[in-house]
């Protein structure tokens, strides 16, 4: 009997696999109906559930199948023409089909609903129906019937004047019989016999030779049939399936494959034999390739979520009354499993958001001079180390003034919040819980469930949402997401004598406090422990205090302070030490841990030991920085940053030569790093390094901005670096060193302008130049903004 | 027909307890743990079993039975639950014995407390006792 269920289990996985072509296949079809050959292998599909199903005594399902099939058969031999009434029918038909699997799937039988109206339709369709479409439809009947039956389908004819009605009954009669005069053991014995091979054959070969009385239909599975073995013959030589879970095996063992190997590489270091360290050396490659190899076994594209959106957008487009085209691009884009799966609900949700409110209706868009039918663009595609996705349409846009009325309307945001808000603001305000403008609820989007639901998925799995909006233009939305959730850079921490990790992604910056300002530095609100970090208060949290390991301590000399994003809101974890940045393998909790919130997780380090991974929500939310009312932070948040924006900037202030000061805004400042001269090399005339995975392209300022007070001529070394991230490539600015991070009022008091910088301003009563980032990039390298536009689609 | 059991046996404080042989995927000498701040005092940590992490539980703190003497290094046995493996520590590891069915009997009403949970009951071998520890319920605790 368990021999019996593997063998439904398989074409229940089978099957579902094709209802999704099938889904593609139709919309594809409803554009170009002429495509015999997608009509084939719909058929086909339909044909095959068809014929396993009967074999597999599911009747209903059986009777389904067999009526669109009868359908398709004749759009196949172009004795009907496929118009939007019949595929509507044909997906709804898939749809009852993919419900029945389910039924299946879960109860081991195919359900007491009949499907009868669904039948009918499919019946009914089948006739010829209108004057117009049936001389359409009988103009070009002969001439394809012709071409159909030229193809060597010999048997065809025979099908086709089969009136449905009759054709009907027989099978499902003669099914019946075979159950019952045959005991499953048989069937399952004759279905493994054959096991590869499409089950319609194993169907058309077991029963006929038995039932000799059945009529033409019974012949029907021929005609196909060997067409589709080759054809699943050749995919199945080439691809095999896996069980997810044996991968995630062969993950872990590749993890302890890596310890064992770093442990093997740590003793290379004390041996001398020649063999040895060429062997080790051999093992430590054939380690990282097999590693490399076995994160690909995971990656799947993006088109496995995107090949779903052409069908729900049709479908969609329908009901609203609209016309949409949807583009992608990008569909090859791999990302991990985990991740696949995490992101498919947002991003549904997120399409069908942009149809039902984005794009217009048909007469509205004429109006504003557009094209009838709106256009959805997908695109996806990998920008150091993180795929982004980003769905557009050309459609209304969002109108800044109406969503700020809503938001006040439903209190989200105070009048004087609301006048002070600045376009972009507001538009980011769809991303606040209960939040909706739909004038209406539909049963498709409006109920303000949506936006915040998207942004906090994506943002569970490390991601990023932004939104850009022009009214009567369209809306773009940028998703970011990491390319695995298996591997992710952390910050090493220690406290209480415990090594712990930090996810890179909540990690804003570091602030030591030396001497007298850790002595000073932190002052106390009736009790709870802030720092000033750049004029505001940033509220402290200690680890080891969370982590109720505490130990008594005297005073402090050094002070380390991990500034962190949680949320909406920024704190400072305050931790006994900082050891470094690293690629850390994140591996789940058992449940007994999953209720302490403070911990995400837990990795293996390279010394073997395990390390536990914080939490940083979980963190911050035991600690009380984030409270319950979080749009109001949000919000709240949104003026602090733009009264900054008004008055005063961060800048990172530099020092170049003997005594020049160049300041750069902060904000584009991803990084700062020390790099071994040592390790500067060569592209073209261009000097880079390496740095995370990445050639990055090193600029020297002094080179740059003229010998102005040379140095003494010796470069430092290591090199100090600033990376610059602009429009997703970066750049290192090479300086002599890094002085302070201030914030100034932006106001020039000189521009005596020099190509790469803005003007001079004075910070800390000294002159300082403003360095011109963008410029700067243009004298260094001008291709540097020249990127591919990102492919517009009007 | 007598049927008989295979038993792993292990000693906490004195106590002689088995597991029985197939709930047992191994038993490897001490590992250092890394602690985890905030669960309860049963779990001494975190070890990393060939690349997999496991939870450490200390039995002599689950069966409320003292500290350990800090010279003393527990040793790990491995056990296979619905949760995955989990580590038990224990003092001493005692002897794969085999037992009969018939010599097993259910715990005398005067044991209570934690040990009423945990012990299933006695097999009597010559000699002494060996306590049946129930493994599902041993693991079920986690956060204070």
């Amino acid at each position: 009997m368990t021999e019996l269920e593997t063998v439904i289990k398989e074409f229940l996985v089978e099957s579902y696999e094709n209802l999704d072509q099938l889904d593609q296949d139709l919309v594809v079809l409803e554009k170009n109906p002429e495509n015999r050959e997608r009509l084939a292998s719909v058929f086909r599909t339909i044909h095959t559930i068809k014929g396993t199903c009967g074999f597999f005594g599911f009747s209903r399902l059986e009777k389904v199948a067999h009526v669109g099939e009868n359908l398709l058969s004749k759009l196949r031999d172009g004795e009907m023409r496929l118009d939007p009434e019949r595929t509507t029918a044909l997906l709804a038909l898939v749809d009852a089909v993919r419900e029945m699997l389910a039924q299946i799937e879960s109860t081991g039988h195919d359900g007491d609903k009949d499907h009868a109206p669904l039948i009918e339709m499919l019946t009914r369709l089948l006739q010829p129906k209108s004057e117009a479409t049936a001389d359409q439809g009988t103009g070009t009947d002969s001439t394809a019937a012709n071409a159909g039956s030229q193809k060597g389908e010999v048997t065809e004819p025979v099908v086709t004047p089969e009136q449905p009605p009759v054709g009907e009954k027989p099978p499902r009669t003669r099914r019946r019989r075979s159950k019952t005069t045959r005991p499953s053991e048989t069937q399952a014995v004759a279905a493994l016999d054959n096991p590869p091979a499409p089950p319609e054959s194993a169907h058309s070969a077991t029963p006929e030779p038995q039932d000799s009385g059945i009529p033409a239909t019974g012949k029907k599975p021929d005609p196909a049939g060997p067409e589709d073995s080759r054809l699943s013959t050749t995919v199945s030589e080439s691809t095999i399936r896996v069980d997810v879970g044996l991968l995630d095996k062969l993950m872990t063992l590749v993890g302890e494959l890596v310890l064992a190997r770093n442990q093997i590489l740590q003793f290379t270091a004390t041996q001398k034999d020649a063999t040895f360290l060429s062997t080790s050396q051999r093992l430590n490659l054939i380690t990282t390739e097999l590693q490399e190899g076995v994160m690909k076994t995971r990656m799947q594209p993006m088109g496995n979520i995107w090949d779903k959106f052409p069908r729900i957008v049709r479908d969609l487009a329908l009901q609203c009354g609209k016309q949409v085209r949807i583009d992608m691009e990008g569909k090859e884009t791999e990302l991990d499993k985990t991740i696949i799966e995490a992101i498919k609900d947002p991003l549904t949700h997120v399409v069908r958001n942009a149809v039902d409110h984005g794009i217009e209706a048909p007469e509205v868009r004429k109006t504003r001079g557009k094209a009838a039918e709106g256009c959805l663009f997908l695109r996806a595609f990998h920008e150091g180390g993180q795929v982004n996705i980003e769905i557009s349409d050309d459609g209304a846009g969002i109108a800044p003034d109406r969503i700020k009325a809503k938001a006040l309307e439903r209190g989200l945001i105070s009048r004087e919040q609301a006048a002070r808000m600045s376009d972009r603001e507001c538009i980011h305000l769809i991303f606040l819980p209960g939040f909706s403008t739909a004038e209406k609820v539909s049963n498709i989007s409006g109920r303000g469930v949506g936006m915040d639901v998207v942004k906090t998925n994506i943002e569970r799995i490390g991601g990023t949402v932004d939104i850009q909006s022009e009214p009567r233009k369209g809306t773009t939305l940028k998703i970011k997401i990491p390319l695995t959730l298996a591997i992710i850079p952390a910050l090493i921490v220690t406290s209480g004598g415990d090594r712990y990790a930090i996810p890179q992604v909540s990690l804003l910056e570091l602030v030591r406090l030396e001497g007298e300002q850790a002595r000073k530095g932190i002052e106390m609100i009736h009790g709870a422990p802030v720092y000033r970090l750049r004029g505001h208060l940033l509220p402290l949290v200690h680890l080891d205090r969370e982590l109720r390991s505490e130990r008594p301590r005297s005073e402090q000399d050094v002070i380390n302070i991990v500034v962190l994003q949680a949320d909406d809101r920024q704190f400072g974890l305050v931790v006994e030490g900082i050891n470094d940045t690293e690629e850390i393998v994140v591996k789940p909790l058992g449940t007994h841990l999953k209720g302490i919130p403070l911990f995400a997780g837990a990795t293996i380090m390279g010394d073997g030991r395990v390390a536990l991974i914080l939490d940083v929500l979980g963190i911050a939310q035991q600690a009380g920085v984030v409270s319950e009312v979080r749009d109001r932070n949000l919000t709240e948040l949104a003026m602090h940053a733009e009264e900054r924006r008004d008055s005063k900037q961060s800048l990172l202030l530099m020092g170049l030569g003997k005594d020049r000061r160049l300041a750069v805004p902060l904000a584009s400042v991803a990084r700062l790093e020390e790099i071994p001269a040592a390790l500067v090399e060569r592209a073209d005339s261009q000097e880079v390094v390496q740095y995370r995975g990445e050639i990055l392209p090193l600029l020297r300022l002094t080179d740059l901005l003229g010998g102005s007070g040379s140095f003494d001529g010796s470069a430092p070394d290591p090199l100090q670096v600033v990376v610059i991230a602009e429009q997703g490539r970066s750049v290192g600015l090479v300086v002599d060193r890094i002085l302070d991070i201030v914030e100034a009022s932006v106001t020039m008091k000189d521009t005596m302008r020099c190509a790469a910088t803005q003007g001079s301003l004075v910070i800390q009563h000294k002159v300082t130049d403003l360095l011109d980032i963008r410029s700067a990039l243009r004298v260094a390298d001008p291709s540097f903004f020249e990127q591919p536009v990102p492919g517009s689609c009007a | 027909m007598t049927t008989s059991r295979q038993f792993c046996t292990f000693y906490v404080n004195g106590l002689f307890f088995g597991v029985e042989v197939n709930q047992v995927q191994e038993v490897i000498r001490y590992q250092e743990m890394t602690r985890v701040p905030i669960a309860s005092p049963v779990i001494r940590g975190l070890i990393n079993l060939r690349g997999q992490i496991v939870t450490a539980f200390d039995l002599r703190q689950r069966l409320e039975l003292g500290e350990r003497p800090f010279e003393q290094l527990p040793m790990n046995v491995v056990v296979r639950t619905a949760d995955g493996p989990m580590s038990l520590l224990v003092d001493e590891i005692g002897d794969v014995v085999e037992v009969a069915e018939e010599s097993f009997e259910r715990p005398p009403e005067t044991l209570d407390g934690v040990a009423r949970e945990l012990i299933r009951g006695a097999y009597k071998l010559e000699g002494q006792l060996l306590l049946h520890l129930d493994i599902e319920t041993t693991v079920q605790t986690g956060v204070n």
